[in-house]
């Protein structure tokens, strides 16, 4: 096939997740892919590079404005929005799941499109998965915190050493079939609505 | 069982009636767990009603005509079986524009008739003066706000589409675009015209219900073969919508109403921006005593899709050059709205139901009883600011008539 790959753009106010997708379709050959992070002056923008395929996130809640500015568009190219005809609605389905949505210029071949929106729904699920792993991280060191302080409170009032606090901790915990972070949160909680700050 | 519906809503005050149903245990006393997904665009919307990740939504009133004429990308049919109360959207302009109407011509915003004189004394002074065109925002073509502030404009003399120009923008975007002078006005749905009034963006100028009495704005919208498919469960949820509305209707609700809607998971907002709509002191002094009210979710048969309201919106999108006039699309537009399926599912529950399907929009001056299927039932006022009267028996007089 000697047709040159679609143009693409890329719509996306995360700039990194934006950029994974970039750096995604340029593995696979795409040499003309732009990213676009600020929708101030989109439609000037869209005009310039007159894309073949326009991707974008579902979150942004532009969307309506650029289907207008499509409606509008006086220019030959046309996007329209993906798989209009439904014939892949599994396709359809996983991008919508995935978080992302994807506009065609009218009369591009499906199958030239696919490997595109395949590509950015796996790098919108990555992206998805990673976010997901750094909030459980963060969430993870936020509990350590707070079990610290819990430690520090026993430690200073009961006049015990650090283990010997953790052990209090954990007991207590299963004891009341409630999780450690648990325990420590409600301890640290109350001895600052008893006024003993434990910071 | 329980029945699980995932539905679609903007944050939007008018999204109450969904909101109600599930916060206030009127879906679950019909066995409906109402699963609510926050959304950030009607494309969205749209686009998961069609590959069925929603069951049903909140939806512009005009979507479920503009999807079954074929003016939307799926070839997925939705039906209005229910609509989610009258009025409730306003005109909004930036500071500068409000005293440079003010300085051409006095007027209240619940007189459109006024607002309108007024704007289009600014407008036809910008001309002389050779000054840009005003811009004003609206959230999607397809929608009550775009077709009522067309309206207004186009009865006040004003062209909306070359004396003015109409953007798109989304409804959390315009307080920020009028306070940044990217635009000098906008229509929108409550409480984006009180968020830009307290953000101190600009002042409201006119309310949907000055420009057109009890007029239709959001609707339930469901899949037509998800509808057929499962009957009862859509009768079940439109109960259960219908007593939702019964409750907000309530005065004695709308506090408690308006801490709901403005949870950060609904519409994350103030109380203090979302209850004027509710309590009608959006309006002001001057319409304390103003009739209609603001917004509508019950009185007055505010939750019945009348197919005149299919009907109207479908002569706008032939005026404003969105699709063409024939018999067939008329009868498309007019059975997207679905008052049979609305009258079954309420025939057990004793409550008054209108027994005809169109009304004539505009026919009464103040609210009147008329018959209905047992007891009465109020309705209207449903006039047009500018006394011009919509009858859908005469649909095709009524287009040739606002033709230029």
């Amino acid at each position: 096939m000697n047709e040159p790959l679609p143009s693409v753009l890329i719509i996306d106010e995360n700039a990194t997740r934006a950029s994974i997708i970039e750096a995604g379709l340029s593995a696979a050959g795409h040499t003309r892919v732009t990213v676009i992070n600020e929708m101030h002056g989109i439609a000037a923008k869209i005009a310039l590079h007159a894309p073949d395929v326009i991707v974008i996130d579902l979150e942004n809640p532009n969307r309506d404005m650029l289907e207008s500015i499509f409606q509008l568009s006086r220019a030959v190219k046309r996007p329209i929005a993906m798989f209009v005809d439904r014939s892949d609605k599994e396709a359809m389905q996983s991008a919508i799941d995935a978080g992302v949505s994807a506009y065609v210029v009218d009369g591009l071949r499906q199958e030239r499109v696919k490997s595109i929106l395949d590509m950015a729904i796996s790098r919108f699920n990555a992206f998805s998965r990673l976010e997901r792993e750094l909030e459980e991280a963060r969430g993870a060191l936020e509990e350590r915190k707070v079990i610290d302080q819990a430690k520090g409170l026993i430690m200073k009032s009961r006049g015990v050493d650090e283990a010997t606090a953790y052990k209090l901790l954990r007991k207590a915990a299963m004891n009341g079939n409630r999780k450690i972070a648990d325990v420590a949160e409600s301890l640290v909680m109350s001895a600052r609505l008893l006024g003993d700050g434990g910071e | 069982m329980t029945i699980e519906l995932s539905a679609g809503f903007l944050p939007l005050t008018d999204s109450a009636i969904l909101i109600a149903a599930r916060e206030c245990g009127f879906a679950e006393a019909e066995g409906i767990a109402l699963d609510l997904v926050r959304e950030t665009s009607w494309a969205n919307v749209r686009d998961k009603l069609a590959v069925g990740q929603f069951e049903i939504s909140h939806a512009l009133a005009p979507m479920p005509i503009a999807a079954n004429l074929g003016l939307t990308p799926f070839e997925t049919r939705l039906i209005a079986p229910m609509a989610l109360g009258l009025g409730g959207n306003a005109i909004t302009v930036s500071n500068r524009l409000v005293a440079e109407m003010r300085h051409q011509h006095a007027f209240e915003m619940t007189n459109a008739k006024a607002a309108g004189e007024a704007l289009a004394r600014v407008v036809r002074t910008g001309q002389t003066q050779g000054r840009k065109r005003l811009q004003f925002g609206v959230v999607h073509p397809f929608s009550g706000h775009n077709f009522e502030l067309r309206y207004w404009l186009g009865a006040s003399g004003i062209a909306p589409d070359s004396d003015i120009e109409i953007v798109i923008l989304p409804p959390s975007l315009m307080a920020d675009a009028l306070a940044s002078g990217q635009i000098d006005g906008y229509c929108v749905g409550e409480p984006w015209n009180s968020v830009g009034v307290a953000r101190g963006a600009g002042r409201i100028i006119a309310t949907k219900s000055s420009i057109w009495a009890s007029s239709p704005e959001k609707v339930l919208a469901v899949r037509e073969d998800w509808a057929e498919e499962n009957m009862e469960t859509l009768h079940a949820l439109l109960r259960a919508l219908y007593r939702s509305a019964e409750w907000c209707g309530q005065p004695s609700n709308h506090t408690e109403l308006a801490a709901l809607l403005s949870l950060p998971g609904y519409l994350g907002q103030p109380v203090s921006v979302i209850l004027p709509a509710l309590d009608g002191s959006i309006l002001g002094e001057a319409g304390a005593a103003a009739s209609p009210d603001f917004f509508e979710p019950h009185a007055r048969a505010a939750t019945f899709p009348w197919q005149s309201h299919a009907l109207w919106f479908y002569s706008q999108m032939v005026r404003w050059g969105y699709v063409d006039h024939s018999a067939d699309h008329a009868e498309m537009a007019r059975c997207s709205f679905r008052p049979d399926i609305y009258r079954s599912a309420l025939a057990g529950i004793g409550v008054p139901v209108p027994s005809a399907n169109s009304k004539v929009e505009g026919a009464l001056a103040r609210t009147t009883a008329v018959g209905a299927s047992s007891q009465f039932l109020y309705l209207g006022p449903d006039g047009f600011f500018d006394g011009a009267v919509f009858d859908p028996d005469r649909l095709g007089a009524y287009i040739d008539s606002q033709k230029p």
